[in-house]
Formats: C-alpha cells, sequence, structure tokens
C-alpha cells in the first residue's frame, strides 16, 4: 500500500514538491526521494520478514522448527546493529551536506553570484503577507512577484505571532518571528503564479494567510512594478502601517506606491529594546495596554 | 513442593517493607533532582534573558551586594544549625533538636524578610518584574528558591509541632532527614543564586 | 464575585457544544442516579475512589483513557469532516472560533488524558506485580496523583461548556498563547489543566522510580528484570527528568499572563523562541516516555504468544537505555526551520537518525523473537504485528522528517500530521490495547472476547492507512496542518478518503467497546481463575486473577529472566498450593485525603481561570488544611493478620478447585 504513494504522485501529478521551480525545490525533492529510498533497504527486509515470519511460524504449522530457549546470536546481533547504523552514516554523510548547501541562509543554494540577489522583504501581518521592495520603494500585500531565474532573498519577520513563510513550489520555509531578521533564498526556473502561505498556524484567520508569487519574464516584472508605482496608496510608518497591521482575515491584494524609508527595520525594531530607547508611537500604546490590563485584574481581585 | 522456589524465605521477606525509612529518603532525593530541573531553567532562561532589559536596568543596576551578603550569610549559618539540630537528633536529644530547629526557623525568616525588602524596594522604584524580561526571569528565579525556603519554614514549624508531640519516632525521623536534604538543597542553589545572578551581575 | 465568569461563558448559541453538553449531563444524571439507587456510594468510595490499591487506581487511569479517547476522537471526525467539506471557498460547518479549539483539544485530549493515562494505568496494574512487590513505594502519593490527572481531566471537560478551550494549537506556542493574542480563557483552561495534571504525572514518575529500583522481589537483579517494568523504568526517569521542564515552562507562561512578565512576550525583552525549545526539551522525551512503555508489552505479548524467549534481551535493554539518553538531545528537530544555521540543524538531525538505530535493532529483535517460534495468532498478537509494520513506516517518515533539508518544505504539513499519527496510533494505542487484552484477565479474572478484538484490530489497521495515507500524498501539494479550509479542490477527494478512514477507526472504536461489553456479559464463560491465561513467562502470572490486595502471600524469589515460565517447565511442573504457614502481611490504609486535595486543587485551577480570587484562596488554604490532615494522621498502614491472609488464599483455591 505505501508504495503506491510515490507512484501515485509521480505519475502526471503536479503537486508543488513533485514538480518543483528552481534549484532549491529540486534540490529538496531528490534529497527526499533519496532519503526515502535508502530507508527502504531496511524497510521493505522488515516488512516481508514480518509477513514471513509470522506465516511460517503460525502456531499450526507443526513443520517449521520451534526453538523455545534460543535467545541470543551473535551474528544475527552484528547484522541488526551494523545494517541501521550503515544506513544512519549514509543518511548523516547526506543530511551534514545538504543542511549546509540548502540552509535558508546559505546563498549559494540559489547562485554562485550573490551580488546579483535581489531582496525582497516579507512580513506577517494578522492575516495576511506584506511585501517590501527596499530598492524599488514599494511594497504589495498578499501578491508578491519576481522575474524567472532571479536569485532573490526573502528578508522574513513578523509584526505578530510566529508564522512561517513558504512557496511550497519553490522549496524552504522559514520562520518569521517578530524581532527577528530571518532570511531564505528562493528561485525559480520557470513563469507561473505561485501560491505561497503561512504554514504556522497564527489564529483565527490562518487558513486565507495566502498570497500569490508571480514569476515573470524580466519585462513584465517590471511592467508590474509600473503597475505598482501607479497606485494612489502609500504606507507611511507608523500611521498606516498601524492601520494595515490591524487584524484582517482575506485581505485583498494591495499596492503601496510610496513606503516610509526604513520600514522593514521599524518594523523589526517595534519589538526591540524597551519604552525608554524607543521613539515610536507604539510602545506608548503598549504601555497602556498593560496597565490596563494590570488595572484590570486589580479590579477584578477587588471585587 | 514446587510452589516454595517460587517464594522467598519468609524470615527475609516481610522485614524489607519496614524500611520505609529508606525508601522515603530516596524518594525525596529523586523528588530533588526532579526540582533541580525546575532551576536549571530557571537559571537557563535568566542566562537567555540576561540582555532582554528592554532599556531598563540590567544585573549590574539592581544587585545590592551587602544586602546580598547578609542574607547569603544567614541562609549558610541556618544550613550548619540544621546540622547541628539533625546531630542532636541522632543522639536521641528531642530538646536539642528543637531549640536548634527554632534558631534555623529564625535563620531562614530572616533570610526571607531581607528578600523580601529586597523586591519591594526594586518595585518601588520601578523595577518590577513586569518591567522587562530580564526582571522577570530575575524576579522568577530569586522568587522561586525564596518559594522554597518559605515552604522549608511551614515544614520547620510543622516538624517543630510534631516533635513536641510525638517526640523523635519512626514518623517523624524520616520526616527530618527528608526536610534536612531539602533545607542543605537550597543552600546549594542558593549558592548558585548568588553566583551567578549576584556575583556575576555586578562583575559584568 | 465571580470574577470573568457569567453566564455569557456559556455558549448557549452553539448547537454543537449544547448537545454535547446535554448528553454528557443525561449521562452523568444516569450515573450519578444508578449508583445511588443500586446504593454504592459507600462502595465507589471505600473501594476505588479513597483506594491506594494499584491494581485498581491503574483500572481507573485506563476507564479514564477510553472515555477520554472517545471525547478525543469526537474531535478528530469533526476535524475530518470539516476538512472534508471545506474546499475552495466553503467554510464548511465549523468557524475558526470552534476548529481551533477542536484541534487544540483533540491534541491536549490524546496525548495527555489518553495516552498517559493508559500507559500510566498499565504500569500501575503491571509493575508492582511484575517485580513481585504488594504495592508501590508510595501507596498514597500514588492515589493523589490519579486524582490530581482526574482533575486535570474534569477541567479540560468543563472548558467545553463553560468558557473556551484554547485555540493555540496543543503546545500553546508563544506569543499567541500570551495574554496579547489570546485574551480569553482558553489558554487558561490549556494552563491549569496540564499543571495539575502534570504535577499528578511527576509524583508518579518519582514513585515507580524508587518502587522499580527499591521494591524488587528477592533474586530480581536489573538484568533479570521483566522487559516492560524495563521500558516502564526509562520511561520513569523521562518523566522526572522533562516534566519538571514542562512545569517550569507552563509556570512561566502563567506568570506572563497573570502578572504581566514578559518571558515569552515579543517585545519588552521577552523571547518567543525560548518558550518553542523549553516546551520541545519536554515534549520530545514525553513522546518517548508514550513509546517505551508500548515497546516493554510488544516484548512481552510477543515472547509469550510465541512461547519463546525474547530474543536478544539484553539488546533490548540497551536499546531502550540508548533511546531514554538520546531523546533528550533532539528537541531542535521540531523547529529546523526556525533558523537556527547549518551546523545547529545538522547536529540534531542526525541525533535524530541515531535514534532509529536501536528502534531499528528492537524491531529486528521482535522479528527473530517470532523465528521459530509457534505463533498463537491472538489480538495481542495482531496488534503487535500490525505495530511492526507500521510503526516501521512511521519511524522511516520520521528519519525523512529528520533531515533538515527535507523537513524544510514538509515542516507544518500533513506530512508531520500523518507522521506522528503514524507511530503515536501505531506504536502507543496499538501497544496499549494490546497491553489491555494481555493484562485484562489479571486484572479481572475473565479473558476478553477475542472475535471483537480482533474486529476491533482490522478496523484500527485498515482505518489508519485510509485516514492517514492521504495525509502524506496532500502534503506534497503544499496542504498544511491546522487548516480550518482551503481553497483548493482537487483536495477534497483525498480529504474524503481520509474522513472514510477516521469512520473505519470510530468502528474500531466501537468494537472496542462491544469487546468491553461482550466479555462482561459473557465473563462467566471467559473466567480465569487460574491467574496464567496465556501461559505467561513472568511473576505477574503466577498471582491470582484478579490479584489479591496484597498481590503475594509469600513475596517471590527469582533466579532468572522469565521465572515462572522456567518454574512450569521443571519435572513436575507448577502447581498452585496453600502454604502450611502465612504471616502477617504489612499494607498501607485507604486515604480520603488524596481525592480530597485533588478536588480542592480542582476548585483552584477553576477558580484560577477565571480569575475568581476568593475562591482561588478557598483552594489553596483547602488543599493545605487537607495536606496538614495527611501529615498528622499516623494511621497511615496496618498489619492484614495471618489468618485473614489464610483464610483469602483458602477460598482461592476452592473457587479455584470448583473451576477445575
Amino acid at each position: 500500500m505505501w508504495l503506491v504513494v510515490p507512484l501515485l504522485l509521480l505519475s502526471g501529478c503536479d503537486a508543488a514538491l513533485i514538480d518543483p521551480a528552481g534549484q532549491v525545490g529540486q534540490g529538496l525533492r531528490s534529497l527526499i526521494f533519496t532519503a526515502f529510498a535508502l530507508m527502504m533497504i531496511v524497510v521493505i527486509p522488515v516488512i516481508i520478514m514480518t509477513i514471513l515470519f509470522a506465516w511460517r511460524y503460525r502456531q499450526t504449522n507443526l513443520a517449521a522448527k520451534y526453538t523455545p530457549n534460543w535467545e541470543h546470536s551473535t551474528i544475527i546481533e552484528v547484522f541488526v546493529w551494523f545494517i541501521p547504523l550503515v544506513i544512519i552514516v549514509f543518511l548523516a554523510i547526506i543530511t551534514w551536506q545538504t543542511s549546509h548547501q540548502y540552509d535558508p541562509h546559505n546563498p549559494n543554494s540559489v547562485t554562485e553570484n550573490p551580488e546579483e540577489v535581489m531582496e525582497i522583504q516579507a512580513v506577517s501581518l494578522d492575516w495576511k503577507w506584506l511585501f517590501i521592495y527596499p530598492d524599488l520603494n514599494i511594497a504589495t500585500v498578499n501578491e508578491v512577484a519576481f522575474p524567472v531565474d532571479q536569485p532573490v532573498r526573502f528578508q522574513v519577520t513578523s509584526g505578530t505571532v510566529m508564522n512561517s513563510f513558504m512557496i511550497p513550489t519553490l522549496g524552504s520555509q522559514i520562520y518569521a518571528m517578530a524581532g527577528m531578521d530571518n532570511d531564505v533564498y528562493l528561485e525559480s526556473d520557470r513563469e507561473g503564479v505561485f501560491r505561497g502561505r503561512s504554514t504556522n498556524y497564527s489564529g483565527r484567520g490562518f487558513s486565507q494567510m495566502l498570497f500569490d508569487a508571480r514569476v515573470t519574464s524580466e519585462q513584465e516584472f517590471q511592467q508590474w512594478v509600473q503597475q505598482v508605482r501607479q497606485s494612489p496608496d502609500t504606507l507611511t510608518y507608523p500611521q498606516e502601517y498601524e492601520a494595515l497591521a490591524e487584524p484582517t482575515v482575506a485581505h485583498p491584494v494591495e499596492y503601496f506606491s510610496q513606503i516610509a524609508p526604513h520600514l522593514y527595520q521599524d518594523i523589526l525594531n517595534r519589538f526591540r529594546g524597551g519604552p525608554s530607547d524607543g521613539n515610536h508611537g507604539n510602545h506608548g500604546r503598549e504601555q497602556n495596554h498593560s496597565s490596563d490590563q494590570a488595572h484590570a485584574m486589580s479590579a477584578q481581585a477587588a471585587e | 513442593m514446587a510452589t516454595e522456589t517460587l517464594k522467598q524465605d519468609d524470615h527475609h521477606g516481610e522485614h524489607e517493607h519496614h524500611d520505609t525509612t529508606g525508601l522515603k529518603v530516596f524518594g525525596f532525593w529523586i523528588y530533588l533532582m526532579s526540582d533541580l530541573v525546575i532551576f536549571g531553567m530557571l537559571f537557563a532562561t535568566y542566562a537567555v534573558l540576561l540582555r532582554g532589559t528592554a532599556g531598563g536596568p540590567g544585573p549590574d543596576d539592581i544587585v545590592a551586594l551587602p544586602l546580598i551578603f547578609v542574607s547569603t550569610m544567614l541562609l549558610l549559618v541556618s544550613s550548619f544549625t540544621f546540622g547541628v539540630a539533625m546531630l542532636a537528633q541522632q543522639a536521641g536529644r528531642k530538646e536539642k533538636v528543637l531549640q536548634w530547629l527554632a534558631v534555623t526557623f529564625a535563620l531562614g525568616l530572616g533570610f526571607i524578610l531581607l528578600e523580601l525588602y529586597e523586591f519591594h524596594h526594586l518595585i518601588s522604584e520601578g523595577h518590577g518584574p513586569g518591567r522587562s524580561g530580564f526582571l522577570s526571569a530575575f524576579f522568577t528565579l530569586v522568587g522561586t528558591h525564596g518559594l522554597h525556603v518559605t515552604f522549608g519554614l511551614i515544614w520547620i514549624a510543622i516538624m517543630f509541632i510534631q516533635i513536641r508531640k510525638r517526640g523523635l519516632d519512626d514518623m517523624t525521623k524520616p520526616r527530618m532527614m527528608c526536610l534536612s536534604l531539602f533545607w542543605h538543597f537550597l543552600d546549594i542553589v542558593w549558592i548558585c543564586v548568588f553566583s551567578f545572578v549576584y556575583l556575576f551581575g555586578v562583575m559584568v | 464575585m465571580f470574577g470573568k465568569l457569567s453566564l455569557d461563558a456559556i455558549p448557549f448559541h452553539d448547537p454543537i457544544v449544547m448537545s454535547v453538553a446535554v448528553v454528557i449531563a443525561i449521562g452523568g444524571a444516569a450515573v450519578v442516579a444508578g449508583v445511588t439507587y443500586f446504593r454504592q456510594w459507600g462502595y465507589l468510595w471505600r473501594e476505588w475512589i479513597t483506594s491506594i490499591d494499584h491494581k485498581k487506581i491503574g483500572i481507573m487511569y485506563f476507564l479514564v483513557a477510553i472515555v477520554m479517547l472517545i471525547r478525543g476522537f469526537s474531535d478528530a471526525i469533526m476535524m475530518r469532516s470539516q476538512q472534508a467539506i471545506a474546499a475552495g471557498g466553503a467554510e464548511g460547518y465549523l468557524p475558526p472560533h470552534h476548529y481551533d479549539q477542536i484541534f487544540t483539544a483533540h491534541g491536549v485530549i490524546m496525548i495527555f488524558f489518553v495516552a498517559m493515562p493508559m500507559v500510566i494505568g498499565l504500569m500501575n496494574l503491571v509493575v508492582p506485580l511484575q517485580i513481585g512487590a504488594r504495592d508501590v513505594a508510595f501507596p498514597f502519593m500514588n492515589n493523589l496523583s490519579f486524582w490530581l490527572f482526574a482533575a486535570g481531566v474534569i477541567l479540560v471537560n468543563v472548558s467545553l461548556v463553560v468558557g473556551e478551550f484554547a485555540m493555540t494549537g496543543w503546545l500553546a506556542y508563544a506569543p499567541l498563547s500570551g495574554i496579547e493574542y489570546s485574551p480569553g480563557v482558553g489558554v487558561d483552561y490549556w494552563i491549569w489543566a496540564l499543571q495539575i495534571s502534570g504535577i499528578g504525572t511527576t509524583l508518579t514518575g518519582i514513585n515507580f522510580f524508587v518502587t522499580i529500583l527499591k521494591m524488587r522481589t528477592k533474586g530480581m537483579t536489573m538484568f533479570r528484570m521483566p522487559i516492560f517494568t524495563w521500558t516502564a523504568l526509562c520511561a520513569n526517569v523521562l518523566i522526572i527528568a522533562s516534566f519538571p521542564i514542562l512545569t517550569a515552562t507552563i509556570a512561566m507562561l502563567t506568570l506572563d499572563r497573570y502578572l504581566g512578565m514578559h518571558f515569552f512576550t515579543n517585545d519588552m525583552g521577552g523571547n518567543m523562541m525560548m518558550y518553542v525549545n523549553l516546551i520541545w526539551a519536554w515534549g520530545h522525551p514525553e513522546v518517548y516516555i508514550l513509546i517505551l512503555p508500548a515497546f516493554g508489552v510488544f516484548s512481552e505479548v510477543i515472547a509469550t504468544f510465541t512461547k519463546k524467549r525474547l530474543f536478544g534481551y539484553k539488546t533490548m535493554v540497551w536499546a531502550t537505555v540508548g533511546i531514554t539518553v538520546l531523546s533528550f538531545i533532539v528537541w531542535l528537530h521540531h523547529f529546523f526551520t526556525m533558523g537556527a544555521g547549518a551546523n545547529v540543524n545538522a547536529f540534531f538531525g542526525i541525533t535524530t537518525m541515531i535514534i532509529a538505530i536501536p528502534t531499528g535493532v528492537k524491531i529486528f529483535n521482535w522479528l527473530f523473537t517470532m523465528y521459530r517460534g509457534r505463533i498463537q495468532f491472538t489480538s495481542p498478537v495482531l496488534w503487535t504485528i500490525g505495530f511492526v509494520i507500521t510503526f516501521t513506516l512511521g519511524g522511516m517518515t520520521g528519519v525523512m522528517l529528520a533531515v533538515p533539508g527535507a523537513n524544510f518544505v514538509l515542516h507544518n504539513s500533513l506530512f508531520v500530521i500523518a507522521h506522528f499519527h503514524n507511530v503515536i496510533i501505531g506504536g502507543v494505542v496499538f501497544g496499549m490495547l494490546a497491553g489491555l487484552t494481555y493484562w485484562f484477565p489479571k486484572a479481572f479474572g475473565f479473558k476478553l472476547d477475542e472475535t471483537w478484538g480482533k474486529r476491533s484490530f482490522w478496523f484500527w489497521q485498515i482505518g489508519f492507512y485510509f485516514a492517514f495515507v492521504p495525509l502524506y500524498i496532500l502534503s506534497f501539494d503544499g496542504a498544511v496542518r491546522r487548516m480550518q479550509s482551503y481553497e483548493q479542490t482537487e483536495w477534497q477527494p483525498l480529504m474524503f478518503v481520509a474522513l472514510f478512514g477516521a469512520v473505519l477507526i470510530l468502528f474500531g472504536i466501537l468494537c472496542l467497546i462491544m469487546q468491553l461489553f461482550v466479555s462482561v456479559r459473557d465473563r462467566h464463560k471467559n473466567r480465569d481463575l487460574t491467574g496464567d491465561p496465556w501461559d505467561g513467562r513472568t511473576l505477574e502470572w503466577a498471582a491470582h486473577s484478579p490479584p489479591a490486595f496484597y498481590n503475594f502471600a509469600h513475596l517471590p524469589e527469582v533466579h532468572s529472566i522469565d521465572p515462572f515460565w522456567e518454574k512450569k517447565q521443571q519435572p513436575g511442573g507448577y502447581k498452585r498450593e496453600l502454604s502450611t504457614h502465612y504471616e502477617d502481611i504489612h499494607m498501607p490504609r485507604n486515604t480520603t485525603e488524596g481525592p480530597i486535595l485533588s478536588l480542592f486543587s480542582l476548585i483552584f485551577g477553576f477558580a484560577m481561570v477565571w480569575h475568581i480570587w476568593w475562591l482561588v484562596a478557598v483552594g489553596i488554604i483547602g488543599m493545605f488544611v487537607t495536606f496538614m490532615f495527611r501529615i498528622f494522621n499516623d494511621d497511615t498502614d496496618y498489619y492484614v493478620p495471618a489468618a485473614e491472609v489464610e483464610r483469602i488464599e483458602r477460598e482461592y483455591h476452592e473457587k479455584l478447585g470448583m473451576q477445575a
């Protein structure tokens, strides 16, 4: 039954992880298949032996040999330790190599020339994704675009609880955490619109926390940028950002033609430091928030 | 008789169950080890949150070393006085046990009062546990130790009453042994708190 | 007066919750009425609630586990049907507010209130008998542990009707579980249910660790201990070392929520990554707390029903010890995608894979126990064979997840869900149900019905594959866990298959209940008084079935790993005979303090959830005063007179003679 699974997947199915775009996704796919194949060296014999032994040594089969006091065999013991050991050694070597090669922080996972990497910043909010193009000074919500064959570095953080940034077709994911500047390098070798999402549950609107990753030709990408630039909306910090950060579910795609100069850094800094060294309006609000809470609690205590 | 070999010599078997003291002390040891894991986690958390001061005070800002030195001495001496109480117990001298328990109690109480004073002082200066991650970790680590000492004090009080009522018997003696373990354990944990939180705090 | 609690807390508008509440109310009323009508309150109080008898406590644990299995499974089938419907814009019938509580409750209930009590229940029933002891080291504490656990169970169930449960996932990751993002009482229910029952679990760990190390009968060296006792020992070491981590972590979350501290908050110097690390530093050993005793059950079952010594006893022991140690250095594999860096990820990936080696060795040892045996296909053996195949597959997907690169695309997907159900259903559940069937006659003196047992097995086994193979497949198209709805209609057919699988498992559970019902009904037909229905190997089969409350009139002495089996092999075999001479037996008395103390802990927990501070005080003072009663109570044990022992033994032998 189990063996049907990969076959089912391979037979014409265009599942995201089976038919990935770009080096990372393809590399990880072959890694999964390699690990799977290595494990089969043990799994298949175990299953066959289980069925075979169970059948052959059934109680009614008096023809089979019966050794009630047999409890040890050095040869067998050596084998049962040795075979899993060898496989795990193999797998460990592969693990060590691929952990470095496909480390999300490693630019070499997508390019040999880190200079050519494009920077996009992704911020998870309740429950939508904000994408910032620092070099183009534009931003979008729930839609991200970049040219085909263009290595991209996604800087990932969160303006709320933890999420995980993933475009399944392209491979790796990385956690988006408030105050933490994470990153993942991705690239696509074919054009298309791929669904991206948060994979880490983050509350009520989590299921609809989806976005489109548009991988286009260089020309179409430029057109898209122009389109974003024509948007009447801007994203200032903190006012318009805070309005955007208010919880919404299934937020529509939005374009911002102008953004605050250090928007991503500002979002990171919201969570760093404390009230005294912060000159953002937010901290005052948070302070009030928590003292309100304390007030509410003591009021209850008084009751 | 076939059954006979599966059962053990009666005269050996029945006596093992009388040795509940050993079981209790061993079990208590194991409990202390699991308690140690809690302290270990709090120490680890403290280490992680050392830099999480959120613009508030750091370790060097909140340590009043002379005060801590006095309270450390109180606790160390109380460990010694408890030791004397245990020696008195071994000698079977009930009154001496009670006297030294009372001294231990007083010293422990002094420690707790100093800690409360320290906490009160910090909170009144606006350095309460809600001020920053660092202060949360500080108050929780030191406070958890303080809570243990408080339980130790309650326990000492109970033992005082029980020994006065019952004397030193099969019930009170193992309990005193466990309490002794507990009290020395808290001393050791405090030495870690003292070095790691306070000494290290002023050094940095 | 009532803190945050008001009538609004009861979800009158929710038909599902309300109908469940009505069913529980009617059921509860029927039970109360029945007990009152048959005047059984005194019996219940004397023989069960206040009992310190490890066998009865074990039975109570298992009973609660089966009830909670039904609750947890209801959550499961609601999730499966929701996901079968809610595709391509359809919202299904469970809005996020409800669905998110359900998957949280499902995880919490299945791990803490089904798997744990099954494991602990079985340890209670079996371990003292296997090591030839009369009870556990601290019988009062054992009773207290059970009732603290029960208080946790009650709190979780109260949350169904009064207020809400957490909407955070079963591990309540901060900062989502912090007060800022979860201001409701759901997380507080989670906190206090786990904290109270967790303390009970820690006490159990200490209790059984001391019991196994200190109370073994004469001649039972460590390397003569039955393998189930070995696995129980290792599980208890894990409990002692890991549950305090849970306690500390939940306590810190509590301080964040109740006193505005900043351990795990996003801002003010808090560090939410520390929460994830701490919770998994407990969470990973926890899965071995569950699986190791299941391994123990399979070892006992396979040796007994192949009528053969366990192959490689020492290897099994060392493999178990190895897994125990390794389980503490793998926790980071639950969050490779946090971005720790290649060296850290690779290290934890490789340590995780290393666990596959001793586990693989165990699998081979079970196979070589079957080799050249005489296998009786009883239902425990079916569970075992089902386990070997299913668990091997689950282990394989586990190793795949342990490769950080593969994990980068599989993390948080349905692959993870399929994997851990693969090992928990295929390992823990199968193991516990095998153990239930295997030791049931020891506890009750009659066997479970085999026909219904086998039906249950086949439904569970086939249902499992139908329910979870689709999830493995879907994960390759980016389907993630905890989706209340999804847009891809092409996922829907497989979601239906998964629902079908869940329905098959439902039939498995119904067969299990039917099995219990039929067996109790036909108990006279299935009676086994010999104490040894399976031709067993270890000491528990030398005791009566059900064993006298003191277990053994004479403590046995052992000379080998399978003492009872060896005895039976000797010329003349083994005969149960009356001894010529009995002695007084020292036994602990029942306790009223255990259940009462736990009742106050329940009151305390409930009051903390709702911020009813005066009731919190009542809870604390109540617990303290009850504990003082215990401390000042010196009438905690007594001697069973030799004449009484002789009377009980004689009565049993008369029954035995009549049956023969």
